[in-house]
């Protein structure tokens, strides 16, 4: 750490400045929530909080819920952006779920970021904070016989304070459409191949975190301009405290010190990464509705590489994909790592 | 000397400071075994805590609790707790033959039988690990003897800066504290088990205060207060503990899970620490064992040795040539560029047309084309989508070509192998040159035989020929620098084709092929008129630099096969 504190002032007054204007940008545009149903009364010292937003996800999540209960998230805070398919009734329901309202825009709040850190900074401070899209699941080393729990107790007896899982799409074999997705399934029982090693990773001299980038939406949308290629470096566990913000999505997070989630020195850190279910048959639909919306980043500009991409072949699928089947194999490619957590 | 251990009286003393119903639970087992226990909780632990765990144990006698400390990790406070637990224990219980440290986490895995029984084996052993202050080699933060010599009145976890300027400034001024006479400093683990007759000696010591003012001041002191005076008063020590205590390597204990049971159970350690506060599997599991019946044998931990010291490699080491989300190595600190070795070749494929498939059927490799050409990676086979679903995409590959190298060589199982030259992108030149992977195989000027043949005009011919030169002379100037790690073989075209077979014999054995089948030559361009072609750049005002000896006059080697005059390939630069 002593190299962070060489770095010129007017850089970190820079930063400072920009996480203060997060934090107030975030407190202002959270005036658009309302509170639908307020269970944040039932969480207790040292539970581990997932924040979410949604729009109609209806059909995503039981599963997400399944996933995330059973790792050991204690409590949910979502959300809801004017869902019209019952998404809100569905969660409205559920006994450890916080539910906010808005028909605010999605874009204007930064893609949702600000309701967001305004929610983890009012209830997120002193836990660990998942920060989670519907479509992303969390798996990191050991999941399958360590809760959350025992990897947060171990982060914070190595004081550590943010913990990385890379975005890993995954997607089926064949056509997107030809394999529909039933409420309640396993997503990757249908989406259950990925790219095992074509990341391009870069370094972000600001703002200290890695910049990854690749996978099969680069190699088939963004071959040509791999630069507006989907980010996948991700920071979605952070014991949170009042000072910090997400910058950008969950991408990196001010202050700088939380990005540094990499070892520079040879060694390897703990990590994990969040499978992303984002490619299954609701994925064509929702594409074609997110065009007409134009409320993601870039002017949408992803989804409009995806729909015209989609149209003619939509299949990610080809021989050098691997099938998923377990930790230790993303461990063994190495996109995670046990670190010394062994 | 019977193995039953009846006539062993085991007195336990546990330091607690947080999850105190686990650590009451451990004090029943230790008390439900046949031990006397002492519990010193930290002052700092909540009061309503402690009376329930004061309650839950009110209905064992045998379990006491001793004076509070309020307890900071490497200070003194941690000794002095010790100090009078195990007082409070010599004077409550005088039937007492052993003494042994445990904490509120450490979990017994056989049955404090087993242990009692093992001790009766060596009723006058003190087991405690107490290794000279010069030896040691495991030190967190490097100090060793140092901890004894120094003063370390700030803490090292909440004043990291002030220690660690405390420390120099010491080491620049010289400062020494003197040790007290009779002392020889020594460290070890602080889960000790020390005989009665030990334990006394060092409680009752005449110059303890003396000792206690000195340690006051040394640095983690349960790591060697009593390591050091057992040395003063033992008769027999094996400098071992009984505890399994594993450290991470970054300072702190290292943690077992559900899944380790099996392992634990392996191992055949009495104690082990530290034990995960949500593994109830271990706490329902252990103590394992049949305690009418004691086992002696004694602890077998090499196997969990082997993961943690696997894990600590891990984390200070890494996997070489991976480079990912938690491990990006800064330059030269990657503890291994690369995965595994591979092949460039340079020039082969200008002078062969057919180069690759030539090599690829003759060694136990993936034969790639130019995998850095502007226009894309040539994968072998012209795949779109290479090994490990890279992209044939220049601009993907240029966004990382690092990453891109690297990614290919460790998810492929065989060995790499390329062609090079000077049209491809330069950008991985100090990498490969720098990497002990590398086997790169260079002809030198070889980029001019496809000019030769080339029917463009000649003045774009000179523009081209001189750009080439100056890219290879720059990649000639880092395969002859002193930082040079590759193994490297540079042929000058001229010397080349002098002897082709002899030098592609050589790279056959390099890359594991057999060297005899280098005497069916690939079909090779024909370089008659080489000499002339030279000449003509000369006219023109370039100095081919790199070719090395052809006459101007037109006697080109003897080629060995017939030349082949297809003007396909990539002529055209």
């Amino acid at each position: 750490m002593p190299r962070l504190t060489r770095w010129p002032i007017w850089k970190r007054l820079r930063r400072r400045a920009r996480r203060q204007w997060l934090i107030a940008r975030a407190l202002n545009r959270a005036r658009a929530l309302q509170p639908v149903q307020n269970r944040t009364g039932t969480i207790r010292r040292g539970d581990i909080l997932a924040f979410v937003t949604l729009r109609n996800e209806l059909v995503r999540l039981p599963w997400f819920f399944r996933h995330y209960r059973q790792l050991g998230v204690q409590h949910f805070l979502v959300v809801d952006n004017a869902s019209t398919d019952g998404s809100a009734e569905w969660l409205a329901g559920q006994p450890d779920v916080s539910l906010w309202r808005t028909g605010a825009s999605y874009k204007e709040a930064r893609f949702g970021m600000d309701w967001l850190n305004a929610l983890l900074r009012r209830y997120g401070s002193g836990h660990w904070c998942l920060t989670v899209d519907p479509d992303e699941f969390l798996i990191y080393p050991h999941h399958d016989t360590r809760p959350l729990q025992a990897l947060t107790d171990w982060l914070d007896a190595g004081e550590v304070r943010s913990f990385s899982a890379m975005l890993l799409d995954m997607y089926p074999r064949g056509s997107l459409v030809s394999q529909p997705y039933r409420s309640g399934q396993d997503p990757f029982e249908i989406a259950r191949w990925f790219d095992p090693a074509n990341y391009t990773i870069r370094k972000n001299g600001e703002y200290g975190n890695l910049w990854i980038q690749g996978g099969p939406r680069c190699r088939s949308f963004f071959r040509d301009n791999p630069q507006n290629g989907p980010a996948l470096n991700k920071i979605p566990l952070v014991r949170w405290r009042r000072s910090y913000a997400y910058v950008s999505s969950t991408h990196m997070l001010l202050p700088r010190s939380l990005n540094i989630v990499y070892d520079e020195h040879g060694g390897e850190k703990a990590s994990g990464c969040l499978l992303h279910a984002k490619f299954l048959s609701t994925f064509v639909e929702k594409s074609a509705e997110e065009l007409t919306r134009r409320q993601h980043y870039a002017d949408s500009q992803e989804y409009m590489a995806y729909h015209s991409g989609l149209q003619d072949d939509p299949d990610f699928w080809c021989a050098q994909s691997c099938e998923l089947q377990d930790w230790r194999q993303l461990e063994d490619l190495g996109l995670i790592s046990k670190g010394h957590w062994a | 000397m019977s193995g039953d251990g009846a006539e062993i009286r085991l007195g336990v003393i546990m330091l607690c400071h947080d999850e105190l119903p686990i650590a009451a639970r451990m004090a029943r087992v230790w008390a439900e075994g046949g031990a006397a226990v002492v519990v010193h909780v930290d002052a700092k632990a909540p009061a309503a805590d402690m009376a329930a765990m004061r309650g839950g144990l009110a209905d064992l006698p045998q379990v006491l609790f001793s004076p509070r400390h309020s307890c900071e990790w490497g200070m003194f406070s941690l000794v002095q707790a010790t100090q009078d637990a195990a007082a409070l224990l010599l004077d409550r219980f005088e039937d007492l033959t052993h003494v042994m440290v445990v904490s509120g986490s450490c979990l017994p895995l056989r049955p404090v039988q087993d242990l009692r029984a093992f001790l009766a084996l060596y009723p006058r052993r003190d087991f405690i690990e107490s290794v000279t202050a010069a030896d040691v080699g495991w030190t967190v933060g490097g100090l060793n003897e140092e901890r004894f010599t120094l003063r370390f009145p700030f803490s090292w976890r909440r004043q990291r800066k002030l220690f660690d300027r405390h420390v120099a400034l010491q080491r620049r001024l010289g400062y020494r504290r003197r040790i007290p006479q009779g002392l020889v400093p020594h460290l070890g683990s602080q889960w000790w088990c020390l005989t009665r007759a030990t334990l006394r000696a060092i409680l009752a010591d005449p110059r303890r205060a003396e000792f206690d003012r000195y340690f006051r001041r040394v640095w983690i002191p349960d790591e060697s207060y009593f390591q050091t005076l057992a040395r003063r008063h033992s008769q027999n020590i094996e400098s071992r503990s009984l505890t399994l205590a594993k450290f991470d390597g970054q300072g702190k204990p290292y943690i077992f899970y559900n899944d380790h049971l099996e392992m634990l159970e392996q191992s055949r350690c009495f104690v082990a620490r530290k034990i995960w506060r949500g593994a109830h599997r271990l706490y329902a599991h252990f103590p394992h064992g049949d305690a009418a019946r004691p086992q002696v044998d004694e602890p077998r931990p090499e196997r969990l040795d082997r993961i943690v010291s696997q894990a600590v490699a891990r984390r200070s080491l890494g996997r070489p040539g991976l480079y990912m989300q938690s491990r990006f190595p800064l330059k030269d600190r990657e503890n291994g560029k690369t995965a595994a070795p591979y092949a460039v070749l340079q020039g082969f494929s200008d002078l062969f047309p057919g180069f690759e498939s030539w090599l690829s059927s003759r060694v136990d490799a993936d034969v790639h084309g130019h995998l850095f050409a502007v226009h894309g990676a040539e994968f072998a086979g012209r795949a779109p989508i290479g090994p490990g679903a890279l992209s044939d995409s220049a601009a993907l590959r240029d966004l990382d070509p690092r990453g891109f190298l690297a990614n290919l060589i460790r998810i492929t199982r065989r060995m790499q192998a390329w062609q090079f030259s000077p049209r491809d992108g330069q950008e991985m030149n100090w990498f490969t040159a720098t990497d002990p992977n590398a086997r790169i195989f260079v002809i030198t000027g070889a980029w001019a035989v496809p000019l030769l043949h080339s029917d463009m005009p000649f003045d774009d011919i000179r523009r081209v020929a001189a750009i080439l030169q100056r890219t290879e002379l720059a990649q000639m100037e880092v395969l002859n620098s002193v930082w040079l790690k590759a193994q490297t073989q540079v042929w000058a075209l001229g010397d080349f084709c002098a002897r082709p077979a002899d030098a592609l014999r050589g790279v056959l054995r390099q890359l594991g092929g057999d060297p005899e089948a280098a005497t069916n030559l690939p079909v090779m361009r024909d370089v008659a008129g080489m000499g002339r072609f030279l000449q003509r750049l000369r006219n023109a005002g370039l100095r081919p630099q790199l070719m090395g000896e052809f006459p101007a006059t037109d006697i080109a080697p003897a080629p060995p096969a017939p030349p082949a005059p297809d003007p396909e390939e990539s002529s055209a630069p």
